[in-house]
């Protein structure tokens, strides 16, 4: 969550309070518990399946398994391969793509946005211009033309998804630190000739951080839903690997006589991205206890 | 008036060259062999050369932008590569469906949105805000595509009553239209919920109150018209998000729109097919952001006081 390095003292003691009041949030708890349990099967996928044997290799004796039976808790799919399997690599590959993007686009929206916010003038109004250039285009839009010129595969993915979160990224940190600028703190931090990169690090950023990362982390979920969205259509991870959006595309055809195999990566995708949107919120009042009514 | 109009569509003609620049430089980094998928299997290395120097491959890449938008501006968005017939008849074609599914979509996501928001921010904390706050919440998670299955499965192939896929009724687009409205009406919800709960507390509304004004008067004339400026934010920001996801729900219903037309480009490498598709969008897109902005001076007196003064 909050990184507060440096300022120890007070700082712990709002990170303590945000902490709580983050924790009598019941739905954002929720939020967090279900994100937990995504994340642990993410991370312990391979105690529960043989990612080869199981969720990639095709197996002409199991197909169109119902959920249970013989041993596969989620059935299988038109190829035989065990869904639940498909599943928990699947949660591993959405988090992964969706996580180094956030946190790509995260490292360089700060960069640039802070940036240009700190030292204005020409830079700020070049950048903001190619800003405004970019955020011309819908998200999926730009990454749908981004891959479309690279060409589909998970790194091509990251890069056009990272492509197309770092312009609104730039906007958000820019204003955040505008924000924080004028302060009084900043201004004894500069007379004491403290360097600009110093400043921009130790006081700049940790202030201005919430919003962001109100904005990372429903982003997130944005980036998730897009991950499957840009699979569903034939641009995102390419096939055989388990992604929920491209399993979603493939069982299709297959709907009206096996619905579970539609149903099963949906509600994946679904439950997940709602427990991230959760936390968003969560955050979001724990931050800013003032803005308590969306 | 008149010179802030002006003024705005001065900014957006900057904004959309360089947006047909960069989707254009993007776009060129398509791998070199394109001559060769265009071509076949029957593709020899002359006959790449040829196929390449028709089409201007080996010219700059600043001489190839040019003679595109030179093309674009005259009204000629060039020749499909994959097919090689003129890409405007068939674009033309296609740009009804989108228009109808955003239309539509964007009326539902008001008529849904807008009411539903509103008696939640009056009635804060009741039975009907948490229900309408918690469904809100959910259906912004749901992921449009997989909505729309759940809608065919049921009401197309389950029920049979309404179309699975493809265009031309109206009923084709009864399923489009639900499936991209949900999760913006959603978004909707949470957005008037919150403005109306900021205006609530203003003190003009308080004063209202206090002279008797009738509560259907207060909510109506005092409070709406004061959160209509974030609403209609709210409103660009949806179409350009249904634009954007148009790709995805006209590939769902199979319906012969202008993200069905993108996509088939990329499928076939064919340039000026994504090019222009993608232009499309943003123009349209840009515009409505215009009409907008225009919206706003129109509706708030101080926008328009602050303008006449400067």
């Amino acid at each position: 969550m909050k990184k507060t390095a440096g300022n120890a003292p007070k700082r712990r003691g709002q990170f303590a309070s945000i902490c709580y009041r983050f924790s009598r949030n019941r739905m954002a708890m929720l939020g967090l518990a279900v994100f937990l349990a995504v994340v642990f099967f993410a991370a312990t996928a391979p105690m529960f399946a043989d990612y080869e044997a199981d969720a990639v290799k095709q197996n002409v004796y199991a197909k169109f398994f119902s959920p249970g039976q013989e041993g596969h808790i989620l059935g299988t799919d038109m190829y035989g391969r065990d869904l639940f399997a498909r599943i928990i690599f699947g949660a591993r590959l959405s988090l992964l793509i969706s996580l180094s993007t956030v946190g790509a686009s995260l490292v360089l929206g700060c960069l640039i946005g802070s940036l240009c916010a700190y030292y204005g003038g020409w830079l700020d109004t070049v950048t903001m211009r190619i800003v405004d250039i970019f955020l011309a285009l819908p998200m999926t839009l730009m990454a749908v033309t981004v891959v479309a010129a690279l060409g589909t595969s998970t790194t091509n993915l990251i890069i056009s998804l990272t492509i197309s979160m770092v312009p609104p990224f730039v906007r958000i940190v820019r204003s955040a630190v505008l924000q924080v600028k004028g302060s009084d703190y900043i201004e004894a931090a500069v007379a004491y000739g403290s360097r600009d990169m110093r400043i921009i690090l130790t006081h700049v950023l940790p202030n201005a951080i919430g919003p962001i990362i109100v904005q990372a982390t429903l982003n997130l979920a944005s980036v998730l839903l897009s991950v499957a969205a840009l699979g569903f259509i034939g641009l995102g991870v390419p096939s055989p690997q388990p992604e929920w959006g491209t399993m979603l595309a493939e069982s299709k055809a297959q709907m009206r006589y096996y619905p579970w195999q539609v149903i099963i990566p949906g509600a994946a995708i679904a439950v997940t991205v709602l427990s991230i949107n959760l936390i968003g919120d969560g955050l979001r009042d724990a931050l800013d206890p003032k803005l308590k009514n969306g | 008036m008149l010179k802030y109009i002006s003024r705005r569509v001065l900014i957006l003609i900057p904004v959309l060259l360089g947006v047909s620049f960069l989707v254009f430089a993007i776009l060129a980094m398509m791998p070199a062999d394109v001559a060769a998928v265009q071509l076949g299997v029957s593709a020899t290395p002359e006959g790449i050369e040829k196929w390449n120097e028709e089409h201007g491959l080996n010219d700059p890449f600043l001489k190839r932008y040019f003679d595109y938008m030179g093309g674009l501006l005259t009204g000629d968005p060039g020749v499909s590569w994959s097919s090689n017939t003129p890409i405007k008849t068939e674009f033309v074609q296609r740009i009804p469906s989108t228009m109808a599914l955003t239309a539509g979509t964007i009326v539902l996501v008001i008529l849904l949105g807008v009411p539903v928001g509103v008696i939640s921010a009056i009635r804060q904390y009741s039975i009907f805000d948490n229900i309408s706050r918690l469904l809100a919440m959910l259906l912004t998670s749901l992921p449009a595509f997989w909505l729309g299955l759940l809608l065919m499965l049921k009401f197309a192939l389950e029920l049979d009553v309404l179309p699975a896929t493809g265009g031309g009724s109206f009923a084709h687009y009864i399923l489009p239209w639900i499936t991209l409205s949900t999760a913006m009406a959603a978004q909707m919800i949470r957005m008037t919920r919150s403005t109306m709960l900021e205006v609530i507390r203003a003190d003009y509304v308080q004063t209202a109150r206090a002279k008797g004004a009738r509560p259907v008067r207060v909510v109506m004339v005092h409070e709406l018209r004061n959160a209509l400026l974030p609403i209609i934010t709210v409103v660009g920001i949806i179409l350009g998000q249904t634009l954007g996801g148009a790709i995805v729900t006209e590939t769902i219903f199979a319906l012969p729109g202008v993200g069905t037309y993108l996509l088939q480009g990329i499928f076939k490498y064919d340039m000026p097919v994504v090019m222009i598709s993608v232009l499309f969008i943003a123009a349209v897109i840009g515009v409505i952001n215009l009409l907008i902005d225009i919206l706003y001076m129109y509706i708030d007196p101080r926008l328009r006081s602050q303008f006449v003064k400067g």
